[in-house]
């Protein structure tokens, strides 16, 4: 099977900073990454970069067989890339309903089933944007990507500043997106364990470049890299960080 | 599926243009003025005029974010194109009106490419310097414009060859009026449409907006054109029912004077611009006739404190108000119902 999304060697950042480096990743329709790293590793500019709205400075970025080197943002998100923005960009003026009908696209993904999938949207579709808590506004932003009926989704820390029972709804939302409906997605985040459960494949990213790429399953057994990379080294194991995130993935991969 | 998103679109759409009890009193009230206001047409078709103007300005800022202050560069193009056609002979004021609409149309979207770039600053500045430019150009022009004299010999004909206009301003204000109700309604429609609700996107986050796959440029070029055609509109409604125009057309007060009635009315609702021209030209009225030297000084108080104390605010607690009021009004025995946030949830 071709790939979906493929980056060559693809360098970008904003103004003269350049923020990611060199970076070689491909997804097949499907298929499911996690991007993990600490604060300030290039994670979001990473995504940033495959909507286009950084500087791009060299490689190739296709998707589905179209070079995407110079294509404007919204062409990118019409040729079936959704993005969830981590500050999630709710349109305040407009209602729910309005915010998920804006952009709608023929396909799979219509009112009724994002409804489905998010109840508590429904109840609040004639709320404006800026009456929802962060955990609606995050299913908001979520709902809002799946009727552009993309082919591939980007997810920027969907879980960050959210309390733990919106995690839990908005985990198992997305594992039905991504395991159980198969549409591709790259999720970007920093806690390793609320992630690794959904995706297949993870890469760990530092100072801009992927230093780190294995199946997600790899990652849960041996979480070395994760210990050397994200900086939870040190402990015992009995009780250590590291330890937990491994454990709580498990939890996650066995609970969806 | 392909019928399952337009049936979600059209349901959703159909909710926001739908008409309210308060929108058709409002019209009602506005046609009642024909009726039972007589003496004062001339003065209701200056507000009929400055509304289509201020209408014109939030299309643009109230729903697509873009500041303007020199949007009287389409109100004067507008004014002079149907002047200088009725005083060389076409006289039709319906004809004079749609080529009006049409050269404001040309000369927005010519300098849409301009205003379009940069800061909010850099496009008020741009659209100020267009403004100052075609009052330049019409200065220079006084073998066409009059120039400081002014373009005289308009001859309007008679609306569709049977209304004259006559001193009172009786035909002016119908006539005015009923451009105002169908532009208005045409502005209705535009605003609940999917290409109002893009526009609402890009004003609350352009950058979300081109990213889920809105031609935020593309846009931003059609409202504005079709804003400069709206502002021509309203300047051929001003040369045809005064049948003068001078170069005051193009000032920069009449700029800032517009903008000053969308921060009165609010802006982003459309009926801003209306309520802001009725409210702004009845104080100018009263303060002028109050005290003529210093009318002006208070309209600047007024506006100072209107944006000190945050209009949203106060209408929001009118609007409380008045809900709480007519709550008693109608369930004395119940107790008012109190809407729950998304966070006590």
């Amino acid at each position: 099977m071709s790939d979906l999304l493929s980056l060559r060697q693809v360098s970008a950042g904003y103004g003269d900073a350049i923020v990611i480096s060199k970076i070689d990743l491909s997804l097949k329709p499907g298929e499911s990454l996690a991007v993990l790293g600490r604060n300030g590793t290039g994670k979001t500019t990473l995504l940033n970069t495959i909507i286009g709205v950084t500087r791009h400075r060299g490689g190739a970025i296709t998707f589905a067989g179209r070079d995407l080197s110079g294509m404007r943002p919204d062409k990118r998100a019409l040729a079936g890339i959704g993005w969830v923005p981590q500050e999630r960009n709710i349109f305040k003026s407009l209602t729910v309903e309005e915010n998920i009908t804006a952009i709608a696209s023929p396909g799979p993904w219509t009112l009724d089933r994002v409804y489905r999938m998010f109840p508590r949207l429904k109840e609040r579709r004639f709320n404006l944007g800026n009456q929802l808590s962060g955990g609606e506004q995050q299913m908001l932003a979520i709902a809002r990507a799946l009727v552009l009926n993309p082919r591939l989704l980007l997810l920027d820390e969907p879980t960050e500043g959210l309390a733990p029972i919106i995690i839990e709804e908005l985990l198992a939302a997305l594992r039905s997106i991504i395991r159980d409906e198969g549409l591709a997605a790259i999720v970007v985040e920093q806690h390793a364990q609320k992630i690794l459960g959904l995706t297949e494949k993870a890469i760990i990213l530092d100072r801009g470049t992927i230093v780190h790429a294995s199946s997600s399953q790899a990652l849960i057994k041996d979480s070395s890299p994760l210990d050397q990379h994200l900086g939870i080294a040190g402990k015992k194991p009995g009780n250590s960080p590291l330890r937990n995130i491994r454990l709580a993935a498990v939890a996650i991969h066995k609970q969806y | 599926m392909k019928s399952h998103t337009e049936d979600d679109v059209r349901r959703v759409l159909t909710r926001r243009g739908r008409w309210g009890f308060s929108e058709i009193a409002f019209w009602l009230v506005a046609v009642a003025t024909l009726v039972f206001m007589p003496d004062r047409h001339l003065i209701l078709n200056e507000i009929a005029i400055i509304a289509l103007f201020a209408l014109s300005l939030d299309l643009i800022l109230g729903y697509a974010g873009i500041v303007s202050l020199g949007h009287a560069a389409f109100f004067g193009l507008g004014a002079y194109v149907a002047g200088i056609l009725a005083q060389q002979g076409i006289g039709n004021p319906l004809i004079g009106l749609a080529a009006a609409a049409l050269a404001a149309a040309i000369l927005g979207l010519a300098t849409s490419f301009l205003v379009l770039r940069g800061s909010d600053l850099t496009k008020l500045m741009v659209a100020l310097g267009v403004a100052l430019i075609l009052g330049e150009v019409a200065n220079r022009m006084a073998w066409l414009t009059g120039g400081a004299d002014g373009l005289q010999g308009v001859n309007v004909s008679p609306l569709l060859g049977l209304f004259e206009f006559d001193m009172f301003g009786t035909t002016a204000y119908a006539y005015s009026l009923t451009v105002l109700f169908v532009l208005f309604v045409l502005a209705r429609r535009v605003m609940a449409s999917p290409y109002g609700l893009s526009l609402r996107s890009i004003r609350d986050n352009p950058l979300r907006a081109r990213a889920i796959g809105i031609p935020v440029n593309r846009r931003l070029v059609v409202i504005y054109t079709l804003a400069a055609a709206y502002a021509g509109s309203a300047g051929a409604l001003l040369a045809q029912t005064i049948q003068f125009v001078s170069l005051d057309v193009l000032a920069f007060h009449r700029s800032a004077d517009v903008m000053l009635v969308l921060v009165i009315g609010g802006a982003g609702y459309l009926y801003g611009g209306i309520i802001g021209a009725v409210v702004f030209k009845i104080l100018q009225d009263y303060l002028s006739d109050l005290t003529p030297q210093y009318w002006l000084f208070w309209i600047g108080l007024i506006l100072v404190l209107l944006v000190l104390m945050d209009r949203e605010r106060m209408v929001s607690k009118a609007r409380t108000l008045w809900k709480r009021t007519a709550n008693r009004l109608t369930h004395r025995a119940e107790p008012l119902a109190t809407t729950r946030t998304a966070r006590e949830i």
